[in-house]
């Protein structure tokens, strides 16, 4: 009876994995980092890389299923093949692109200073002597902030999450944090805790730390998947649909030069 | 492996050039908050095991709290959360002491360790052989003396096995300081992860420093067990 049946089963699972013939992609994301991306209180994933991700994968016909996970253990699950792309607002970045592939430009990245307000400071070591500055772990903002100004005199802090740093920076333990500006507006000023703060002085952009611009990260043996996404990508911006996504999220344009 | 021990090395074991990271700041850690928690934990366990309650209650009371939740809850309570309540603000004091995260993770660490030691060094204190309290007694020996001389001694030394796991268990717990943005080693293991993108390498070194210091330790309480405990062991071989 048992063998009688076996054949049937095998048929239905062949049949149902050929009919799932789409494949599946694991999407490695850390929420903590508005408007890209954020946890909503009923504990779904939702922001700017959210929407774009879920458009990408909508354009190459996969099924994608977010993964949570530190922003510093993305890259490792990455080569690790415990998710197959990082849609997590990473900057392309010449030290990253040694470890791993990225697709093109999703959209830029400058980085800047927040600080109290009337608090003026510039981005340069100069300005910064003798301040604390907090950052976040593993992040572009952190490289630089430590190869520019910790070796002059600057007292870098680094967190284990940004909302840590914005902690402190309300309570008074950091002069001011530096981080993405994208997400310092959306995330902190814009929100009421950010009342008293501001951005003090100009964006960082150089090209070395912060790259081109954010991208999803990719292995670099992928390189169908990569086309599919740079396509899917190229399309998205043709189209009208990024733009019409990113109006949902910023008034400006995101995507940058 | 090599490359990434020459460029890292010194910020794993003692300094990363601009302040002490790494294993000088989790022994700091360690040794700070074992040495003051011990200190109070001598008087806290004689009013654990008062028979008035308005000593022992206090205590247990204590020892329930840092005991019955973790460390890490803890840690956050004292570093991100003390330092937004007005009055800390208000005073210099307090606010001084509560804006450093060196500060706030040593007091976590001191309390934690405190409440598990009053009450393993209670533990000791309840089983000791009422023969030895009623001989001292029936010498004449004043309380003071009874627990000097009598009660304390042989409690500490016959909680010295369960007072070792304590001491290890502190030296795990000091990978926590890095939420208080104490660079410890862990610190700088996450630091080279982001760097390198090696994880295996990056925490397997910390997991090979902490299993020295594990070691010493573990030698260290072995030595002096042999030597404090001798009364203990039986009398052949």
């Amino acid at each position: 009876m048992k063998l009688k049946l076996l054949p049937l089963i095998i048929a239905a699972v062949t049949a149902s994995s050929l009919s799932h013939a789409t494949e599946t992609i694991r999407l490695g994301v850390e929420p903590g980092y508005a408007p890209f991306e954020i946890k909503k209180p009923d504990g779904t994933l939702a922001g700017f890389d959210i929407d774009l991700g879920n458009e990408i994968c909508k354009r190459i016909e996969a099924q994608c299923t977010w993964v949570e996970s530190d922003f510093d253990g993305l890259i490792p699950s990455l080569k690790a093949k415990k998710i197959d792309a990082i849609v997590s607002a990473m900057s392309i970045t010449p030290a990253r692109l040694k470890e791993i592939a990225f697709s093109s430009k999703l959209y830029g990245t400058p980085a800047r200073l927040v600080t109290a307000k009337g608090v003026d400071v510039e981005p340069t070591a100069a300005s910064l002597a003798g301040k604390r500055i907090g950052v976040f772990q593993g992040t572009t903002a952190e490289t630089y902030a430590k190869e520019q100004w910790a070796t002059k005199g600057v007292d870098i802090v680094t967190y284990q999450s940004q909302d840590l740093v914005y902690a402190d920076l309300v309570n008074g333990r950091l002069d001011a944090a530096f981080q993405d500006a994208v997400a310092a507006d959306d995330g902190f000023l814009k929100r009421p805790v950010g009342k008293r703060f501001q951005f003090s002085g100009p964006e960082v952009n150089d090209e070395t730390y912060f790259g081109v611009g954010a991208g999803i990260g990719l292995r670099q043996s992928d390189t169908e998947l990569k086309a599919k996404i740079d396509q899917a990508i190229a399309a998205m911006l043709d189209d009208g649909t990024y733009d019409k996504i990113a109006s949902k999220y910023f008034n400006f344009d995101i995507y940058g030069k | 492996m090599i490359e990434t021990l020459q460029q890292y090395g010194q910020a794993y074991l003692w300094t990363d050039g601009f302040r002490f990271t790494g294993v000088a700041v989790t022994l700091m850690l360690l040794v700070v908050s074992l040495l003051i928690g011990f200190i109070i934990s001598i008087p806290l366990s004689i009013a654990r095991t008062s028979s008035k309650k308005y000593f022992s209650y206090p205590v247990w009371l204590f020892s329930y709290l840092f005991r019955g939740t973790p460390l890490y809850v803890q840690l956050l309570i004292f570093y991100s959360g003390v330092y937004t309540l007005d009055f800390v603000r208000d005073s210099d004091f307090l606010s001084w002491f509560f804006r450093s995260g060196y500060y706030c993770t040593l007091l976590a660490l001191i309390l934690n360790t405190c409440a598990y030691t009053t009450e393993i060094f209670a533990g000791a204190i309840r089983e000791t052989d009422k023969g030895e309290i009623e001989a001292a007694k029936a010498y004449g020996f004043s309380n003071w003396k009874l627990y000097t001389q009598i009660i304390m001694p042989s409690a500490l030394r016959r909680s010295m096995p369960s007072y070792s796991n304590e001491v290890i268990l502190m030296l795990h717990a000091t990978s926590l300081a890095f939420t208080a943005t104490v660079p410890d080693i862990l610190k700088i293991a996450r630091d080279v992860n982001s760097a390198t993108y090696q994880p295996f390498i990056a925490f397997g070194i910390a997991a090979i420093i902490y299993l020295i210091i594990s070691l010493v330790l573990v030698s260290l309480f072995r030595q002096s067990e042999k030597k404090w405990l001798k009364h203990l062991q039986p009398l052949s071989n």
